[in-house]
């Protein structure tokens, strides 16, 4: 049964997708919606059922389904094959649920637009792409669901396409990635060299037996890192996702919690055999992800934007993890991906509510008070803010962050033999950003929806429609994260034993103020956001943009600036100035040139020929004058030249 | 019956018939442009019929050659009419048969002033294009070469646009003094093996075996190779395809891209890398150079153009780079991927140039800044035009990326670091494709703009057709790779003999 769910599990919003692009125009906004959900809807209960087999079955079972080969040909081969094993299981259930959550706000929240059926195209394709991606067993049918991704952000991020700020952010966010998509093809192309295929098991197996040189699996696991890092906007490509912020809300959400950005997490997971022979590049990853969650929290701190707090805040999450899968544990990376899923989502949805209900609104400065108008909004707010800091045991948030810091404290890089890394720093960073976390988002929560009344009114109801998904999501932030608890509390590992029962993941000597520690740092974040924006007589309303290092930091650390002056300008620059084809001119130069030099030649000749035929002429004249006068009928005269040649001819012959 | 002799002349002859029919019943009620336009669809569809039979007919022998057809025409000097098909030759044709289709239907009937010397010139074009895939005797191969150098120039001066009489002459100009060089070449050739054996042929399974010393093997190989790389084009010689391309008629632009440029990559695969395989191995750093610098650079040039035609045509000789590093990385790999290349680029290059000729018969201009965004007018060419720019820049899963991906693989076996210079042309082309796609598709449209038809069904239907192919070819080429491998000369040379002594 499993190999006829797996590939249906894809078609369905393929199929929703093609329905909805074909009968655009001829389709009621409500008709659209539900083709798109029951789509989503279908694969989401295909994903349960298949789920509850792959569980039922033995620990280590995979259901593996080839559909056609690709190409076979000598010295490589590829196949579309699908593959569901554990850590795609619960990627699929987070893409399909979360997915069918935000698709039913969305029927409600896009009912007005006219690119209803467009949108609704794109957003069952995307989630086609991303199951595509989770699922396949075969790295370049992998990359078919990567770029898929891609094509679809690109599609929705600039889907008012109207005003041309979207379109260049879509454009930009679609760049920014093909760079890390080449990059991971060049990976990949290493990795087909070495191995003949790109199957991962085989590619994995090929590594783990030492089939490549260390610096191959090295380079290849940079190529990896590189796509990984651009999907999931880390440094240096974080500038993209707050831009994508261009498109439909729902988008938003799809693209932060679901799908795209987690694809990079997912492929390190997926190929975590691979990194764990790459240490070098472990460091890096994890020194990265801690740069990119520090600059993340850092930046939202600074934010004005509802919105962009939110886009930053993911940026930040998404450091943890990429910190999470640089220190090996990658069962919490995947943990983390879960709840912050869910919690990312709630958080956008009722962020797109709010905005919708204050006539399309994003300055938090210009809201404020909305706790009466909209009570259960606030609510939501508030919970995601909460899973989203990690307040300690009630939230999802809070189990899976633990679980991230708890791995980072105890892991040591061997970069060479006298040199180690110790994660100890590391872990500290990712504690201050725990605070930083906490004091960004409750100072959004605190601006927004306490305090005074702004000039700004909220009208009209949420729709029942994008409240219920609201109500779901909210439960599951709560919720989603007693699965797996530290060895502190009863010590539950759920989560890590379904991933990896092979393995588990338990850090019995776990000091108890670890976890306190990770406990109290949203605490601290919260209490601090109170002090300075929560009383009723907030301590400061707006940090003072007049200091150099927060204007800096508003605008993304001047890195967007810094990449159009290094790479788009002198980019448009050259292109400008080669607007017109050197070469050609070049070669059509050389015609011209042929053409003057022939020209001058000819010239040259005429003039010579002229000159020649003019001293011709005059030759023969004085000829002609010449014989002329000898020419004169004096008989004497000619007797006399006949008698004088006869003489000088006799001359000759006698004195010769 | 031996199909292959019609299969070349029944083109020409129908176009005459097409060109007799506009003539002759001028006083009927359909209108005369009407009555060629329907000669040239039934023409076409004899044609295929003719391929169908051809495509399914299994040869006696167990040869990889498909077919075979041989008479003396100049037996003095050794010249046969031969024609011979392989799986290569076959599937070009049905690419050039499939994009006649997409003509005929899409853009001929549209042209108006003495549309039956149009089409008599068209079908000439095939005849010359689909008797280059078949000759296997190196002076028929010329004459056809020649031949169908002729009617395109024709159409270009005569139907083209603004410019037309300047890009038609650069393109005769280039092709021609290229094709002379292939002619001394093959002279070279004849002569040399006449000087070997006495014997003086044409045959190229007979000169396939002429000992050469290596420098004359590489001189023959560059004058064939200068010809060929004129016609696909590499990057320094590509200076006429812009111009032609912009400057033909949509019907031409899209013979010129979509069929004319294959017939370089045909021409190198059967001659340059099987008639002289070590001189072109020697050759091959320099044409794989040439190669990635055609990528780069037209994917560049195309980044910085206004004009959607010419954008276009400098996206074709980005994916043709493609072509000329995959054959020459010498392994069936790389070849393989070249013909995927090539019959997925026939396939979406020549609906983008119709796209790009129906907006400029709605609009009248190709410069992407007069045009505006045309999705609110016209969903439909919009969507197809999305479509098959995404397919352009190499989207997993449609055509282009299949062939792309055999070629940078064998391209990372023989260099690694020529490979991923290679892959910078995949980020351009996402820049040069999207970039179109947000100034004429997804974009505001322009304030001024006159309502504009859309496509109908019936040709928005031709258009899936070619969606579809290009998702098939995307996500299951293996049947297309069994199917267009050439085949190899050892294995050919007795088959065919053995066909052709009974």
């Amino acid at each position: 049964m499993g190999e006829i769910l797996l590939p249906l599990l894809i078609l369905c919003p393929l199929a929703a997708s093609m329905i909805v692009s074909v009968s655009a125009g001829r389709m009621g906004a409500c008709a659209i919606g539900t083709v798109a959900c029951t789509g989503v809807g279908i694969s989401a209960v295909i994903s349960i059922i298949l789920s509850i087999t792959l569980l039922s079955g033995p620990p280590a079972g995979v259901l593996q389904v080839t559909l056609w080969p690709w190409m076979h040909i000598a010295g490589f081969s590829a196949d579309i094959a699908f593959m569901l094993d554990r850590v795609s299981m619960v990627m699929i259930l987070v893409v399909t649920i979360v997915g069918l959550l935000i698709h039913v706000y969305a029927a409600g929240y896009m009912r007005d637009d006219p690119g209803i059926a467009r949108f609704f195209g794109c957003m069952t394709l995307f989630v086609a792409a991303m199951l595509v991606l989770v699922l396949a067993s075969d790295l370049l049918c992998l990359f078919i669901g990567w770029e898929g991704v891609g094509l679809c952000s690109y599609l929705l991020i600039g889907f008012w396409y109207n005003d041309p700020a979207n379109t260049a952010a879509a454009r930009k966010a679609f760049y920014m990635t093909r760079m890390g998509d080449v990059a991971l093809l060049c990976g990949l192309l290493l990795l087909a060299t070495a191995t003949g295929s790109l199957r991962i098991g085989a590619v994995l197996a090929a590594v783990t037996n030492g089939q490549l040189a260390p610096s191959g699996v090295n380079l290849a696991a940079l190529f990896i890192l590189v796509g990984a890092l651009a999907k999931s906007a880390q440094i240096p490509f974080q500038t993209w996702l707050p831009d994508a912020m261009a498109g439909p809300t729902p988008t938003s959400a799809l693209i932060h919690a679901a799908t795209m950005v987690t694809a990079g997490i997912y492929l390190i997971a997926r190929l975590h055999d691979l990194f764990a022979m790459a240490t070098p590049i472990m460091a890096l990853t994890a020194i990265l992800g801690t740069l990119t969650l520090l600059m993340g929290a850092c930046t939202a701190l600074v934010q004005s934007d509802l919105k962009r707090i939110l886009a930053w805040s993911t940026i930040s999450q998404l450091g943890y993890m990429f910190l999470a899968l640089g220190c090996g544990v990658w069962q919490a990376a995947l943990f983390h991906l879960m709840t912050h899923a869910f919690f990312k989502a709630l958080l956008f949805l009722t962020a797109g509510a709010v905005i919708m209900r204050t006539g399309h609104e994003q300055d938090i400065f210009r809201l404020g008070g909305l706790r009466h108008a909209m009570p259960g909004l606030s609510a939501a707010f508030a919970v995601g803010a909460s899973a989203l800091a990690g307040l300690p045991l009630v939230t999802a948030g809070f189990y899976s962050k633990e679980m991230i810091l708890s791995g980072v404290w105890h892991v040591h890089f061997g970069l060479t033999r006298e040199w180690t890394l110790s994660g100890h720093p590391l872990w500290g960073i990712a504690l201050l950003g725990a605070f930083l976390t906490a004091l960004y988002i409750f100072r959004c929560v605190f601006i927004v929806f306490c305090g005074k009344k702004q000039g700004t009114s909220a009208t009209g109801r949420t729709s029942r429609l994008m409240s219920i998904p609201l109500g779901c999501l909210c439960f599951l932030s709560l919720c989603g994260g007693v699965i797996e608890m530290p060895d502190t509390l009863p010590p539950l590992h759920l989560f890590s034993t379904l991933l990896d029962p092979k393995t588990p993941l338990s850090h019995a000597d776990e000091p108890i103020w670890l976890v306190l520690a990770g406990a109290l740092a949203p605490l601290a974040g919260l209490g601090v956001a109170w002090v300075l924006w929560g009383r009723a007589t907030p301590v400061m309303h707006e940090i003072p943009g007049q200091a150099a290092i927060i204007r800096l930091a508003r605008t993304g650390w001047g890195m967007d600036a810094l990449y159009d002056r290094v790479f788009v300008q002198p980019f448009r620059l050259l292109t400008w100035l080669t607007h017109h084809d050197v070469l050609a001119h070049a070669i059509t130069a050389t015609g011209r040139l042929t053409q003057a030099v022939s020209g001058r030649i000819f010239q040259a000749r005429t003039g010579f020929l002229d000159i020649l035929s003019i001293w011709g002429s005059r030759g023969t004249g004085w000829m002609a004058y010449l014989l002329g006068q000898l020419d004169n009928g004096r008989v004497r005269w000619y007797a006399a030249w006949i008698a004088g040649g006869l003489c000088a001819g006799l001359a000759m012959a006698v004195l010769s | 019956m031996n199909p292959l002799p019609a299969l070349v002349l029944l083109p020409v002859v129908g176009g005459g018939l097409a060109w007799l029919a506009e003539h002759i019943q001028p006083h009927t009620t359909t209108p005369a442009r009407d009555a060629s336009w329907w000669v040239v669809l039934g023409i076409l569809t004899v044609e295929t019929l003719l391929l169908v039979m051809v495509t399914f007919h299994h040869p006696a022998h167990a040869g990889p050659w498909l077919g075979h057809f041989s008479v003396p025409w100049i037996p003095a000097m050794g010249i046969a009419i031969r024609l011979d098909m392989d799986g290569l030759s076959l599937s070009l044709i049905w690419l050039s048969l499939i994009l006649c289709f997409l003509c005929v239907f899409l853009a001929t009937r549209q042209v108006t002033v003495n549309a039956g010397a149009f089409h008599f010139l068209f079908l000439a074009t095939l005849t010359g294009i689909i008797g280059t895939f078949l000759a296997t005797d190196l002076f028929l191969f010329f004459f056809f070469w020649e031949l169908m150098l002729v009617p395109m120039f024709v159409l270009i001066a005569a139907w083209g646009h603004e410019d037309r009489q300047r890009a038609a002459m650069k393109f005769f100009m280039f092709t021609q003094g290229s094709g002379l060089l292939m002619l001394l070449s093959i002279l070279g050739l004849v002569i040399a093996h006449y000087q070997e054996s006495g014997e003086l042929t044409f045959d190229y399974f007979t000169l396939a075996h002429t000992p050469l010393s290596p420098a004359v093997s590489m001189l023959l190989m560059l004058g064939f190779f200068i010809a060929f790389a004129v016609k696909l084009p590499v990057v320094p010689v590509h200076v006429w395809l812009p111009d032609a391309h912009t400057q033909a008629p949509t019907a031409a632009s899209v013979l010129l891209a979509g069929i004319l440029l294959k017939t370089g990559g045909y021409g190198m695969i059967r001659f340059n890398v099987m008639l002289f395989p070590d001189a072109a191995s020697h050759f091959a750093p320099i044409a794989m150079g040439l190669g990635v610098a055609g990528i780069l650079y037209g994917a560049w040039l195309s980044c910085a153009q206004d004009d959607v035609k010419r954008l276009i045509a400098y996206s074709s000789i980005s994916h043709m780079g493609f072509v000329l590093l995959g054959i020459f990385t010498g392994s069936r790999m790389g070849m393989q991927g070249a013909i995927i290349q090539m019959l997925a680029h026939g396939l979406s290059t020549a609906a983008l140039f119709l796209i790009a000729g129906a907006i400029q018969d709605r609009l009248h201009t190709r410069d992407m800044y007069r045009i505006g965004g045309l999705w609110t007018a016209m969903p439909r060419l919009s969507t197809a035009g999305l479509f098959f720019a995404v397919a352009s820049l190499g989207m997993p899963g449609l055509g282009n990326f299949a062939g792309e991906f055999l070629v940078l693989l064998a391209t990372w076996h023989v260099s690694p670091t020529t490979a991923t210079l290679t892959t910078a042309g995949l980020v351009l082309s996402a820049i040069y494709a999207l970039r179109m796609v947000n100034r004429i598709f997804l974009a505001a449209s322009r304030p001024d703009q006159h309502p504009i038809q859309d496509f109908p069904v019936r040709q928005m239907a031709v258009f899936a057709c070619i969606m579809v192919f290009l998702v098939v070819l995307g996500l299951y080429p293996q049947p297309f790779m069994m199917f267009s491998a050439p085949s190899p000369l050892s294995v050919t040379a007795v088959t065919s003999r053995e066909g052709a002594t009974p």
